[in-house]
């Protein structure tokens, strides 16, 4: 079934801008980044029960060459940070990022000399979540904060 | 001192006083195991005694101690344990601030190799003749020690490197 059956006969206009926000907005692929506990809830926020692809974004890729969105899910040591903006390079553009939960916004509990106090130290944070550690539900209301952001990004035409 | 020792840490002890009467500096119950302190350059011959003669085989732990005293601040103690009679032992050395160096004891337990490759990150305790002195958990070029108690808990500002958050500009 294409879409000229849904519509009929006849057209429709748009911005080229809402066309590729609504798309990609509704297709946010995660890079599951699962340091430590909060991985767990990260997994059922995919899992049957939440069901993340309601929201177009149950393909954890775990390769970041097909992923829009980063969740940082758990803390983050010195040594790991260097692994994580690794795999955030690797990600295309446009690309998004969740810390999740205390450790990752904050450090969290982790108040010592080898945790990093925030992954924003390192990397351009798009939504944090509070908790320890988040429910799922949770990291839904990052994903729809960030699915907001994105309808209104100005995409492919900038102003002049 | 009144001390309630099993039969075998009992043998142990009647051997080690037989044998090592002047490096034994003191042996003590406490939280229900007995610790023996011995003098730092007899340590490997009373720890190769222990498993030869007493059937001590298994180091399970290495742990140390930073007592911040002006005198032989930093302590080891050696978690040995014989697994015919499952007694457990801690035996104890202290070493000096200056020169803070033990032997290894690579050559009578295999994993003696990381766990004191550990006490080393934390404390920067060195080991004589270990076959593989690197650090375990901090980075190699990490010059501080961060259980010492003089180390800051939240560690040494711009110590350890964060990434470089803009890599494709130069």
């Amino acid at each position: 079934m294409g879409i000229e059956s849904a519509l009929g006969e006849g057209y429709l206009t748009t911005k080229i801008d809402a066309l590729t926000n609504w798309a990609r907005a509704n297709a946010a692929w995660p890079m599951p980044m699962g340091l430590a506990c909060c991985a767990i809830e990260m997994m059922a926020f995919a899992g049957p029960r939440y069901d993340v692809s309601r929201f177009g974004s149950e393909v954890f890729r775990f390769s970041p060459r097909q992923s829009d969105v980063m969740i940082v899910a758990g803390w983050t040591t010195y040594k790991m940070s260097h692994a994580i903006r690794r795999i955030w390079d690797q990600m295309p553009d446009p690309k998004w990022c969740i810390a999740m939960g205390a450790c990752a916004s904050t450090g969290g509990m982790h108040r010592c000399y080898g945790v990093v106090q925030g992954v924003d130290n390192f990397l351009p944070v798009d939504a944090y979540i509070s908790g320890c550690p988040p429910r799922p539900d949770a990291v839904i209301h990052a994903l729809m904060k960030i699915q907001d952001k994105i309808k209104n990004e100005h995409s492919v035409l900038l102003d002049t | 001192m009144s001390l309630e020792l099993t039969e075998s840490v009992q043998k142990l002890v009647d051997g080690l006083t037989e044998s090592y009467s002047e490096k034994l500096i003191e042996v003590y119950n406490a939280s229900g195991h007995t610790y023996i302190r011995v003098e730092a350059d007899a340590l490997l011959d009373i720890v190769k005694f222990a498993k030869e003669e007493y059937h001590f085989i298994f180091l399970s732990d290495i742990i140390g101690v930073d007592r911040y005293t002006s005198e032989e601040r930093f302590e080891v103690l050696y978690n040995i344990l014989n697994l015919r009679t499952q007694d457990r032992i801690f035996l104890k050395v202290r070493v000096p601030e200056e020169e803070p160096v033990l032997e290894s004891l690579f050559s009578v337990y295999r994993s003696a190799n990381w766990l004191e490759r550990e006490v080393y990150d934390m404390f920067g305790i060195r080991f004589n003749n270990h076959p593989d002195p690197r650090r375990v958990y901090m980075p190699d070029d990490f010059q501080y020690f961060p259980l010492r108690k003089e180390f800051p808990l939240l560690g040494i500002p711009g110590s350890i490197e964060l990434p470089n958050t803009t890599p494709d500009t130069e």
